[in-house]
């Protein structure tokens, strides 16, 4: 797992790659609460990310939650099937999905 | 206990199940199926089955596990019953009860053809049992409609409710909640997931391993609560599980609790049973039911209390569980009123009772002599306890003739059939009690009688058709108290007794002479005499030209009596008449001469004065003038021989028995007195007029009347002079 990390407007995005689970999960959170802390504004791209388990979903989660207390801008783009399927089990969608910004982007 | 008496109250047990069973079997073929009967009659089998496995007792255990398997078809609605059924289960039971009488209670092995019997019965079962699963397989259709049936409350919104807060450390164990949600939905449709991310903290805080997420989850499935909780077997450690069941589920759990088996009155067993409960919540709650109690010091929450508290059972379900659980104590501690005691103990408790009657008897006589009051006065309380401590252990052997009476019911089926006849059985008086010694062989001769109504009593049903009477021929065994006796009459609405035919018939044996007038009471009660049957064709139910005379003497052996009556066309009525009690009874002590004789007094009507005109008519005619009334007397100094002089005056005591009166004289009426009978020996069998004696409480003896005897003597004697007289 690696977290590639591009900026561009004043937007950070960051580019998964790999698993998203508990096997990288500290090396994960780490890197989400670093650019959490150095940017105002970010976009996580899922399509890289080749499996998800519950711990690398409540790192999501609690990084847009973190977002949202410290009024930065956290959206997911690009979900990856496996991404989706456990969005989608835990019935997270709406929280996950930013619709808006998909269908502004495409 | 030991071992021996162990097995031997398995054995009664065993055979009260089986007759439990045959009734049950006997009502099922006449009523409509009811679920409960079958439940009684799979929890009998089950039983006899459990408890035979305890004992080793394999052979049972093998023939009892493939009934069961059959009634629980029965009782799951796959296996219908009918009247095959029926004849089958009945010939299971009566295999059961063959191996228990030879496996158990001797210890030894089925003879081969026994053991043959018993393996096609066993055949005939699995075939059944092969039948139901094959009809289950090739109709899917009506398994699925019933499901859809029972689940019929699926409406919208109608779906369990799991709540799952996951223990922090299942991430780290290597388990996802994902997967456990993945496998619930093979079972059923999530309908509604949602996660609860409240425990969740702030990024820089997550421990990344650990797991922060609960979930609550609208689960539509027709799995029960258990299959729902098995899902989660592998997390059920730290993880708080509740499930919550649809409500319509509630309705239905409720009806399971009033239906549960009654097996045990623990309210959290009873819940699983239902299938409320799981064994894990179960264990949960007394756990917290534990901690609580440690919290409060000592007391504990009622366990019902912490399951509606912590919602894993909903408050109405539990209502209604605790209803269950009270009527299930209620239902044991009716149970817990009866015990089993030996027979032999009890007899030696009347043995007992008997002395302390005659002992008590000699004090209170004593203290009469002594003049001395209070000495009276507390002896006569003695007294009167002692007669009530003698009514309650009487008391203690009465059983209600009953159940007697409903073995018959097993009997007049199987004899009906074998003779092509419908016959049915009515009980009347069931409820009537008498000294189980008296029950105990009172059976035989009443085999006998309705055996010997069934076969030559009622015709067959087209002779009856031709006669105007309806097809069924009908049976009654009735029971009453009448005048200290028990009177059992088994009563026929058959063909009766053809008078010519036995006369005839006597005169052909040379019971009677040719030139003999009898009244039609004597010519029916000819049929007691030995040797005598008047059925023209000999079954192998009877009709031997045994029998009638043994029922006469075993019936007489047990100090009754049996008369006879019946109408030509209209049928037969057997009345056997029984003492009540063989040990003990309240007597009218009367004197003649120096010696005591003891009346039953039951049997007492009134005494009166024996009037100097007829004393002295009395040497004539054997009868006085009782209110317009004739009534034939014995003088018990004439029958008995006293040789001592006639004293100033004579009394008489007018008797009754079997609705005729008569009266002995005597010199001298005592009183009441409680007379323990005492048999008197083989010598003196053959005395006629004694039935007994007992002991007075001077160390005398007095002889006790036999009544039913000396009342027929008087009144022949007396038809006898009228028919000199004429």
């Amino acid at each position: 797992m690696h977290i590639d990390a591009q900026q561009e407007n004043g937007i950070c995005r960051l580019q998964m790659e790999g698993e998203l689970t508990i096997y990288h999960s500290l090396e994960i959170r780490d890197g989400l609460m670093g650019h959490l802390a150095a940017n105002t504004e970010i976009e996580l791209d899922l399509s890289g990310v080749t499996e998800m388990d519950t711990a690398g979903f409540q790192l999501l989660l609690a990084a847009k939650r973190e977002g949202t207390r410290l009024g930065k801008a956290v959206r997911f783009v690009s979900h990856s099937q496996a991404a989706l399927e456990v969005i989608d089990l835990y019935n997270m969608a709406a929280q996950f999905g930013d619709p808006l910004l998909l269908s502004a982007r495409q | 206990m030991g071992m021996d008496q162990a097995l031997q109250t398995y054995i009664e047990e065993s055979r009260g199940l089986l007759d439990e069973m045959e009734g049950i079997l006997l009502r099922l073929e006449s009523e409509p199926q009811e679920e409960e009967t079958v439940n009684a009659m799979f929890r009998a089998a089950h039983t006899i089955k459990g408890s035979a496995g305890l004992f080793g007792l394999d052979a049972i255990v093998a023939f009892t596990h493939v009934v069961e398997n059959v009634l629980d078809e029965v009782r799951g609605g796959t296996l219908a019953v009918n009247g095959e059924l029926v004849e089958l289960l009945l010939k299971c039971s009566d295999h059961i009860g063959l191996l228990i009488t030879v496996v158990a209670e001797t210890g030894e092995a089925l003879d081969a053809e026994q053991a043959a019997a018993g393996e096609a019965i066993a055949a005939a079962l699995r075939s059944l049992l092969g039948g139901a699963a094959a009809a289950d397989a090739a109709m899917p259709a009506v398994h699925e409609a019933r499901l859809a049936a029972s689940g019929g409350g699926l409406l919208e919104g109608d779906y369990w409710h799991l709540s799952l807060v996951f223990g922090r450390d299942v991430l780290k164990n290597g388990m996802d909640p994902i997967s456990f949600i993945r496998y619930l939905s093979t079972i059923g449709d999530i309908v509604s997931l949602r996660v609860d991310d409240s425990e969740l903290p702030e990024l820089n805080a997550i421990d990344p391993e650990s797991c922060y997420l609960s979930f609550s989850i609208e689960f539509k499935s027709e799995a029960d609560k258990k299959t729902i909780e098995d899902v989660f077997e592998f997390v059920r450690e730290g993880c708080k599980l509740r499930i919550f069941p649809p409500p319509s589920h509630l309705a239905a759990f409720v009806d399971r609790l009033e239906h549960a088996s009654g097996n045990t009155d623990m309210l959290g067993q009873l819940l699983i049973e239902a299938g409320i409960l799981t064994g894990h919540e179960l264990e949960d709650a007394l756990a917290s039911q534990e901690s609580m109690a440690a919290v409060c010091g000592g007391a504990k929450p009622p366990i019902g209390e912490v399951l509606v508290n912590e919602g894993v059972v909903q408050k109405e379900v539990m209502d209604a569980a605790l209803e269950k659980q009270r009527q299930i104590r209620d239902h044991k501690a009716q149970e817990a009123k009866f015990i089993r005691v030996s027979a032999e103990k009890l007899d030696e408790l009347i043995n007992l009772v008997g002395e302390l009657v005659i002992a008590g008897a000699g004090a209170s006589l004593l203290a009469q002599r002594s003049g001395d009051a209070a000495l009276h006065e507390s002896t006569s309380v003695v007294s009167g306890l002692v007669e009530e401590i003698r009514d309650g252990a009487l008391k203690l052997r009465m059983v209600e003739i009953g159940e007697t009476f409903n073995r018959f019911q097993r009997v007049v089926r199987d004899v009906s059939k074998e003779l092509g006849k419908d016959i049915g059985l009515e009980i009347g008086g069931a409820e009537t009690e008498l000294d189980k010694t008296v029950v105990e062989k009172i059976g035989d001769p009443l085999m006998h009688l309705v055996r010997n109504a069934m076969d030559h009593g009622i015709e067959p049903a087209a002779a009856r058709v031709a006669a105007g009477k309806p097809a069924k021929g009908s049976l009654r065994l009735n029971a009453y108290h009448d005048s200290g006796s028990i009177v059992i009459e088994v009563a026929d609405d058959g063909g009766g007794l053809k008078k010519e035919r036995i006369l005839k018939k006597a005169i052909e044996r040379g019971i009677v002479n040719p030139g003999q007038s009898l009244s039609d009471n004597e010519i029916y009660n000819l049929v007691f005499e030995a040797g005598f049957s008047t059925a023209d064709q000999v079954t192998n139910l009877s009709g031997r030209g045994v029998g009638m005379d043994v029922v006469k003497r075993n019936i007489q052996a047990l100090r009754g009596s049996v008369d006879i009556e019946s109408a030509e066309g209209r049928g037969t009525t057997v009345r056997i008449r029984l003492p009540l009690t063989l040990a003990i009874i309240d007597g009218f002590l009367v004197g003649v001469g120096k010696s005591a004789f003891v009346v039953p007094l039951d049997m007492v009507l009134e005494c009166i004065e024996l009037s100097e005109a007829d004393r002295k008519a009395a040497d004539t005619r054997n009868y006085v003038n009782l209110r317009g009334e004739v009534l034939p007397f014995v003088r018990l100094r004439d029958q008995f021989e006293v040789k001592a002089a006639a004293g100033k005056r004579e009394n008489i005591v007018v008797v009754q028995y079997g609705g005729q009166k008569a009266g002995f004289v005597v010199d001298e009426l005592m009183g009441e007195f409680q007379t323990v009978i005492k048999p008197l020996g083989n010598v003196f069998r053959n005395l006629r007029g004694i039935s007994g004696s007992t002991i007075l409480g001077t160390g005398e003896v007095a002889l006790i009347l036999d009544v039913p005897t000396l009342v027929q003597l008087a009144v022949a004697r007396d038809e006898q002079l009228a028919m000199h007289g004429a």
